[in-house]
């Protein structure tokens, strides 16, 4: 479902607590969509800026995920490598309403043509 | 003065919390302005909604809750219709109608009609004996309930249902609160305090199911119990709802005014029509809709301001929460989920039960959650509200206002270097801070030191930042810095939190970081996965695995690979296969375009290039071919190499296939600190490479050899030899105890090889070949804890389990980027 520019893309209660679940697009790119602790949402393009790691699989915690390929810290709010690495994955604004997961759909598109 | 005949007219639809106290904020501002007239659905005067949980309770009666009395109305000469809801509004003719039919003209309208309660949409919810909690009916319904006893079901974990099932229990009834988050009032507390709320409700006698999704209320006539989702059933006369409100905006909608999630309203309080204004629950300003009264108590003020004075706007609210459970304090405010630059501030006071957190950005508060002690609660709320700067007293804060603003002393060093001698340090021990410099000066330099030399910090551990300032206060730098703590998190080490785990019996990773004082709200990916495994430990059978606090890799039962795909590697017992099972792999090979298959070091086949979407699959093929999960993902046994031994080979002085195969048989799927490998060679030629391996065997004609600690990898480490034994059950027996006391001994993330080099192979002889009782307690710890262990992960998988891991939560079609373009 669309409504102006938010894509209606799950119930919320489909993330697990401290997880993650991803939306697959049609050119093979992935966009992570991850639920903390604390209950915020928040969506990722699916790719680490170390090597593409898929942050999806990371262990959420706090408001970071730890890839899980080589260990970086990836701030969920700004896509940020914290701590000594350096580097950027972009970030998708989403927000939940009424149980549903809404993300931009722009900023979608925008990532995904990146 | 304006004779009441020629004054405006104000009609006011809703007698509740806001409709009246906007009508009290008008007259106090100008009494003789508007004729008044209020309608209200309820046949009551204006009393507190947010007191009917107190009335539940049996704490307050309705009078008591009485906000403004028939008189009250007289006096001002307002018009009550109580009893008879407004059901249309014509703003044309500008007149209302109600129920009864009769008919009002206005000047000005107020809509203050609240909120709605949310009915899930099951089958049953008409029943009679399901309610929600919003007004004195529902409250007068419950009451009637209790009066019969029996059991009662609230479904919503929230503010609402807490107090509804606090009422009802006091009241006598049997109360199961049925929740589809995780955790309690998620909203508004995080895990950490979610859980001390379920842990509390829970030894009151509460039940409390979490995560839990109703399916369907049932009952003959009336309602007779819930089912859930998952098929539990859950007997009930009374089932109270309250998982949620919406705003009540129906009439306001029929009217043609602007409703969005509520009705929309400028700073002024006026909706799309100039002449109708709204306040309360039923409007949205902003984009936002509320649900507690401080934000209407602000509404109101900007309202009259508007409306008969100077205009002041309404601006948002930021709201805190308390939750009105006698006995329980707990205290929510603004974001405390963190964020980018946001700083956690986290104090745990097991023995006191208390949980406080403190969310600071850019030296600001910016949210609090408090279990336990929420005396502080104003205080952090109103620097939140102020936007205070508050670097100066950041490291005290968490304290509370008093210390903080005690003497300014806002250095946590000088607060304790100010601290007299005999001030108590180490409640659980009673020691004080003389006994504990004392124990420096007489030569305890390191934490661990003090701990066992005076005790202080040695129980519960909430006084270790205390101990460790006095250290560093009485030693200046000589301080040793201690072992290794388990992560950032925490000031324990990991034999610290292993001992605590088993001697407090403790079940859940939130409850070992609220027990042992985690400085971070839910820790991070090296804690966690260690807590996941040490309870694993201690509660076989028992412990819930949390997923979330596994490693990819164990999550997906696969390793994950740098694309992003996964290999998978079967279990082939001791090195050995037949043609059924390389049929099956060749299979599925085939089957899932795999780009590569490869014969790995541990003696099996490693299939690569596997998508997590067909995991499930490609386990469902190899199960059919009998073959299970060869765990070469996981801290866990990996593989039993063999040679070929003395069935075949020349030189074979014993079965070391056989005796593999058995080995494996016995040990796959334990859960362990790290991998583990295992070898048997049929001679001392060795060509199982067994010592290099965590358990070697190597047979001689007169027995078996067992050698320990061998690691190849990083770091090549020749094993120890342990002893030597006669039968192939002696090794297998040996074998086992070792496993436990690794198991149960090692830190996460220790190979048997560094595990040994600290605490020395004299330990573990004294373990495994001394202590003959010992030993066989290991072994039958061992086999007890893999009765639990020994399903395969796979065939779980591939049956549907967690189905959600290997699916995408959805696909962004091409044609909604194309039209949008
Ligand atoms: C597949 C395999 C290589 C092969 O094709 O032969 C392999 C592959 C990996 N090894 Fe290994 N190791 C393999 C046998 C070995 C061996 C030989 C053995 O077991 O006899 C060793 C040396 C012996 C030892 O462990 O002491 C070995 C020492 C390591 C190490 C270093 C361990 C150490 O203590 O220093 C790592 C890194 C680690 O575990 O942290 C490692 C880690 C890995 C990982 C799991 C890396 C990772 O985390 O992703 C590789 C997974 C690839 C994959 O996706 O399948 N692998 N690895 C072998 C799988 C055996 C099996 O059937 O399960
Ligand atoms: C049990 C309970 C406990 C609570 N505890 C707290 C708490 O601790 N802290 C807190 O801040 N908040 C609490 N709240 C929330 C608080 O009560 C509400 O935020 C507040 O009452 C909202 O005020 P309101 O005037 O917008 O709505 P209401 O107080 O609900 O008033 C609306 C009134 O309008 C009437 N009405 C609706 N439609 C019509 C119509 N067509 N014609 C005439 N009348 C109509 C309704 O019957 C109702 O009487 C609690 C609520 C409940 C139910
Ligand atoms: S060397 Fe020994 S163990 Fe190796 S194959 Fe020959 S007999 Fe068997
Ligand atoms: S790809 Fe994420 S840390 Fe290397």
């Amino acid at each position: 479902m669309v409504t102006g520019d938010w894509i209606d893309v799950g119930a919320l209660v489909e993330i697990p607590l401290r997880g993650a679940r991803t939306i697959k697009a049609a050119n093979g790119e992935e966009i992570a969509i991850f639920r903390t602790a604390g209950n915020k949402l928040y969506a990722l393009a699916n790719r680490c800026p170390h090597k593409q790691g898929h942050l999806s699989q990371g262990i959420v915690h706090g408001e970071a995920v730890t890839c899980p390929l080589h260990n970086w810290r990836i701030s969920l709010v700004t896509g940020e490598a914290l701590g000594d690495d350096e580097g950027c994955v972009p970030t998708i604004p989403a927000r939940v309403d009424a149980g549903r997961i809404l993300v931009s759909r722009m900023a979608m598109m925008a990532t995904l043509a990146a | 003065m304006l004779a009441p005949s020629s004054r405006e007219r104000l009609v006011v639809i809703g007698n509740g919390m806001a409709g009246c106290r906007a009508v009290e904020e008008i007259l106090a501002r100008d009494a003789d302005r508007y004729a008044v007239t209020i309608f209200g659905a309820e046949p009551y005067v204006n009393y507190n909604r947010i007191m009917l949980s107190p009335v539940l309770a049996g704490e307050k009666s309705f009078d008591d809750i009485v906000i403004n009395t028939a008189e009250w109305y007289a006096d001002n000469g307002i018009e009550l219709v109580a009893g008879d809801p407004v059901i249309a509004v014509d703003r044309a003719e500008r007149t209302v109608t109600s129920q009864s039919g009769r008919t009002v003209d206005y000047d000005r309208l107020l809509i203050a009609t609240g909120s709605d309660p949310f009915i899930i949409p099951v089958p049953g919810k008409d029943l009679p004996g399901v309610i929600s909690f919003r007004d004195m009916k529902d409250v007068d319904t419950m009451l009637a309930a209790a009066g019969q006893g029996g059991d009662a079901v609230v479904i919503g974990g929230g503010l609402l249902g807490l107090e509804a099932a606090h009422g009802l229990s006091l009241r006598g009834m049997k109360v199961t609160v049925i929740h589809l988050m995780p955790t309690l009032m998620e909203r508004q507390l995080d895990e950490a305090a979610g859980w001390l709320l379920k842990t509390e409700l829970e030894s009151r006698g509460q039940t409390i199911l979490t995560g839990a999704d109703t399916a369907e209320i049932f009952g003959d006539g009336k309602v007779e119990g819930v089912r859930l989702k998952d098929g539990t059933e859950i007997p009930a006369s009374l089932v109270v709802m309250a998982v949620g409100i919406r705003p009540s905006t129906a009439l306001a909608r029929k009217a043609g005014l602007a409703v969005g999630r509520g009705i929309q309203v400028d700073d002024h309080m006026v909706t799309s029509d100039p002449a109708v204004l709204a306040v309360g629950e039923c409007v949205e300003h902003d984009g936002n809709v509320y649900g507690l009264v401080a934000p209407l108590w602000e509404m109101c003020r900007a309202l009259a301001d508007g409306l008969v004075a100077e205009p002041t706007g309404y601006r948002g609210s930021v709201t805190s929460t308390k939750l009105k459970v006698s006995g329980i304090d707990v205290f929510s405010a603004g974001d405390f989920s963190g964020g980018e630059g946001a700083e956690d501030i986290v104090l745990r006071d097991a023995s006191r039960g208390v949980y406080k957190r403190v969310v600071l950005r850019e030296d600001k508060v910016v949210g609090a959650v408090l279990y336990g002690d929420t005396a502080d609660g104003g205080w952090y709320f109103d620097l939140l509200r102020k936007n205070e700067d508050v670097s100066e007293i950041r490291d005290v804060l968490i304290f509370g206002q008093a210390f903080a603003q005690g003497g300014g002393r806002a250095d946590p060093k000088a607060a304790v270097a100010a601290l007299s001698d005999d001030a108590e340090i180490c409640g659980c021990n009673g020691v004080s801070k003389g006994q504990v410099v004392a124990s420096i000066q007489g030569g305890a330099c390191s934490l661990d030191a003090v701990r066992a030399t005076c005790k202080a910090s040695a129980s519960c551990g909430s006084c270790t930042g205390l101990v460790e300032t006095i250290l560093a206060l009485t030693l200046g730098d000589d301080v040793e810095s201690g072992p290794r703590t388990i992560c950032k998190c925490s000031s324990f080490t990991h034999d610290d939190v292993r001992r605590e785990i088993v001697a407090q019996h403790m079940r859940s990773i939130p409850e070992v970081m609220q027990k042992l004082h985690w400085t971070t709200p839910d820790g991070c990916s090296s804690c966690r996965p260690a807590l996941n495994y040490y309870l694993l430990c201690a509660l076989p059978g028992d412990y819930v695995d949390d997923q979330q606090s596994r490693f990819v890799n164990e999550r997906l039962h696969a390793n994950i690979q740098k694309d992003g795909t996964y290999s998978v590697v079967p279990r082939m017992w001791g090195g050995l296969t037949n043609p059924r099972e390389l049929r099956a792999i060749a299979d599925v090979v085939e089957k899932y375009n795999a780009p590569m298959v490869k014969v790995t070091g541990g003696q099996r086949l490693d299939i690569f290039g596997i998508r997590k979407d067909d995991l499930p699959a490609v386990w469902a093929d190899l199960n059919a071919a009998g073959m299970v999960s060869g765990h070469a993902y996981g801290k866990a046994l990996r593989t039993v190499k063999t040679c070929v031994g003395s069935e075949w080979c020349r030189f074979g002085t014993q079965d070391s296939t056989g005796l593999g195969v058995r080995t494996e048989k016995m040990t796959w799927g334990s859960w362990m600190p790290h991998k583990f490998k295992i070898a048997v060679s049929g001679c001392p030629r060795n060509c199982a490479e067994a010592t290099i391996k965590d358990f070697g065997i190597v047979c001689v004609d007169s027995g078996y050899e067992l050698h320990v600690g061998g690691n190849g990898g990083i770091k090549v480490r020749a094993t120890d030899f342990l002893c030597k034994v006669s039968t192939e059950q002696q090794a297998l027996d040996y074998c086992g105890a070792f496993i436990q006391l690794y198991r149960e001994e090692a830190w996460y993330l220790e190979r048997t090889a560094p595990w040994i080099e600290r605490v020395g192979i004299e330990h573990i002889r004294r373990r495994i070949v001394d202590d003959e009782v010992g030993r066989e307690a290991l072994t039958s710890r061992f086999l007890y804890s893999q009765s639990f262990s020994q399903e395969d992960p796979w065939a779980e998988r591939a049956a549907g389990k967690d189905r959600e891991q290997h699916a995408h939560l959805g696909e962004f079609r091409p044609l909604e980027i194309l039209a949008a373009e």
